[in-house]
């Protein structure tokens, strides 16, 4: 086989994995030479190289790099676009947490640089070999980030959890992958594509227990049913803006590798359809039931989660071009949303997260008005009530599961929408309509890049409930290519 | 690349692969020891690899065994992070039995 290598133009493709992978090393030198007093400048350096990778993915041309190993386009530029903003996002809302935990360290950030450099690689993965190396070296990242205070038990346990889970998971996934590659003889998906279409394919049986082992893999990462066991256990026990990270980003790029699988597995990936409409469903209602009845609001938001992952999973049993779109564009708010919806919980929670019980937000709204108006904006979200992200979310992802003909799947996802919207209201109303409780202590004013980050989270919902077409455009163009 | 000896077909060492997987998962799921459901994990990555290998015997391709190579550089990785946390738990529980972390509860 001729050796080719790379042209230059494929290294830009790759810029944004290039400049966050850099920066974190960098992060990591200046932190072993610097003095203690230095240690504010490693956020700006994040925020820096998250932005530059941000506007190295918005400008990347489209096509193949390395041997085809990775393609840049459409699908893969909005997804890298999101975990990027994700990042970014994740930073803005973690430097408050870290200085009140007096645990401001530079491989707190150099990890969400990582594990950020990690989803691009999944989502602009062309071969199963670059989905299972941006898969680990996102997880990787994110076991230690929900460990992150290492003298904390929540925290360890948090993190035990997830990495004990996660690497079993992608055992599954691996597992899968050997047989997708020893049925069709490559790694290279546009290469099993063509094997799976041509006539002389593998059975369908086959394939198909390959692709299913393949699912579990990636059904834990995005926290649906039956898999989801350790989804409420790592948020609560996490530092609260590592939440907000997990719950958006790895779970993005997983869904975004998810509809990758269903565009190149073709009919194989079609026989998975009832399994997909029972995840969904289970999903759904295992979400919204269970967190009925928490009272713990880190908790609450995991459940809302899988539930979240349940809404999206509908999308992808669509297995359409349109479903492929709602999945981009009910990602993009669900993120906002629920980055914003944890940094709120941040910002309450006070030193060593007292403060995460339901009760606590008793009142937020004369005790914290602006921060109180804002969750209940994520919350109304979250419902899938007009004017947010949110509605157009659930609106376009039951569009698209009607046009598949998934009459009884919408109905029973419509059902559970109304149900979901108890339990937000719940905190609403707690907000809004009750005293502060007895022990509700003063609350300081939150810290500026929190603020930030829960105004941009608020715009971004708005924007995306206002004027939904001009992602909803750039979503379905993507989705044709 | 040398013939494997005749007298025992592909098919017994995708059973072999197999068997080691599902070993992997039953330990997993029902031992109680962190350590012993670490190292259950690491089995089931093994038995991923002899499944590559076998493939890319029969294949007669390199990429099955450079799969291999990056799942046994992964494995590395992940025994070092997990061992690390597994410390961590240790140093601050005094405890490896799985069942007694229940802390994180409604």
């Amino acid at each position: 086989m001729p050796v080719s290598f790379p042209a230059g133009v494929e290294y830009l493709r790759i810029l944004p994995e290039i400049i966050l992978t850099l920066a974190g090393v960098l992060i990591m030198l200046l932190e072993a030479v610097w003095s203690d007093q230095r240690r504010t400048v490693f956020a700006p350096i994040s925020l820096a190289a998250l932005a530059a990778a941000l506007w190295a993915a918005m400008a990347s041309s489209y096509g193949p790099a390395f041997s085809s190993m990775l393609a840049i386009g459409g699908s893969a530029t909005f997804f890298r676009a999101l975990v990027i903003v994700v990042g970014l996002l994740a930073v803005l809302a973690s430097s408050e947490y870290l200085t009140r935990e007096r645990a401001n360290g530079a491989e707190y950030y150099a990890l969400i640089l990582f594990s950020v450099v990690g989803q691009c690689v999944m989502v602009a993965a062309n071969d199963l070999l670059m989905v299972f190396v941006g898969l680990e070296i996102a997880s990787i990242a994110s076991y230690v980030l929900a460990g992150y205070l290492r003298d904390d038990p929540r925290n360890n346990e948090a993190a035990l959890k997830y990495f004990l889970l996660g690497s079993f998971a992608t055992a599954f996934l691996l597992y899968g992958v050997a047989w997708m590659y020893g049925l069709t003889g490559s790694t290279n998906l546009s290469i099993i594509r063509e094997v799976l279409l041509s006539s002389g394919a593998p059975s369908l049986g086959l394939t198909g227990v390959a692709a299913a082992l393949i699912f579990v893999g990636l059904a834990f990462k995005i926290s649906a049913a039956p898999f989801q066991i350790w989804a409420p256990d790592v948020y609560q026990g996490a530092p609260a803006p590592v939440s907000a990270f997990l719950s958006a980003g790895p779970k993005a790029a997983a869904f975004a590798v998810l509809v990758i699988f269903m565009v190149h597995f073709g009919a194989t990936a079609e026989q998975l359809q009832p399994v997909l409409w029972a995840c969904a469903l289970a999903s759904m209602v295992i979400g919204n039931f269970a967190a009925i009845q928490q009272s713990n609001i880190k908790r609450l938001l995991a459940y809302s989660s899988i539930a979240h992952a349940g809404y999206v999973l509908v999308a992808v049993t669509a297995n359409s071009e349109i479903g492929a779109a709602a999945v981009m564009f009910y990602m993009a708010a669900y993120a906002l949303t629920n980055i914003g919806a944890f940094a709120v919980v941040t910002h309450v929670a006070r030193k060593g997260e007292r403060f995460v019980s339901m009760s606590d937000f008793a009142g937020l709204s004369r005790r914290q008005p602006a921060m109180a108006a804002m969750l209940a904006l994520f919350l109304l979200s979250l419902i899938g009530v007009p004017l947010t992200g949110g509605f157009f979310g659930k609106f376009y992802i039951f569009k698209a599961a009607l046009d598949s003909h998934l009459v009884w799947l919408t109905v029973l996802g419509l059902l559970n929408s109304a149900v979901a919207a108890y339990y937000y209201l719940r905190v609403l109303v707690l907000m809004y309509f009750h005293e502060p409780g007895e022990g509700a202590e003063e609350l300081p004013a939150a810290g500026a890049s929190l603020q930030i980050a829960v105004y941009a989270c608020a715009i971004g919902t708005l924007v995306l409930g206002i004027l939904p077409d001009w992602v909803l455009d750039y979503a379905s163009k993507a989705a044709l290519k | 690349m040398p013939a494997l000896p005749a007298a025992v077909p592909l098919s017994w060492y995708l059973t072999l692969s197999a068997f080691l997987f599902v070993l992997g998962v039953a330990g997993f799921l029902f031992r109680r020891n962190i350590i012993t459901v670490f190292m259950s994990i690491e089995l089931m990555l093994n038995a991923v690899n002899l499944t590559f290998i076998t493939f890319s015997y029969k294949l007669q391709q390199v990429d099955g065994h450079i799969f291999s190579f990056f799942v046994m550089v992964v494995a590395a990785a992940e025994a070092a992070v997990g061992l690390a946390i597994i410390l961590t738990v240790f140093k601050n529980r005094q405890t490896l039995e799985i069942d007694e972390l229940d802390s994180l509860k409604n």
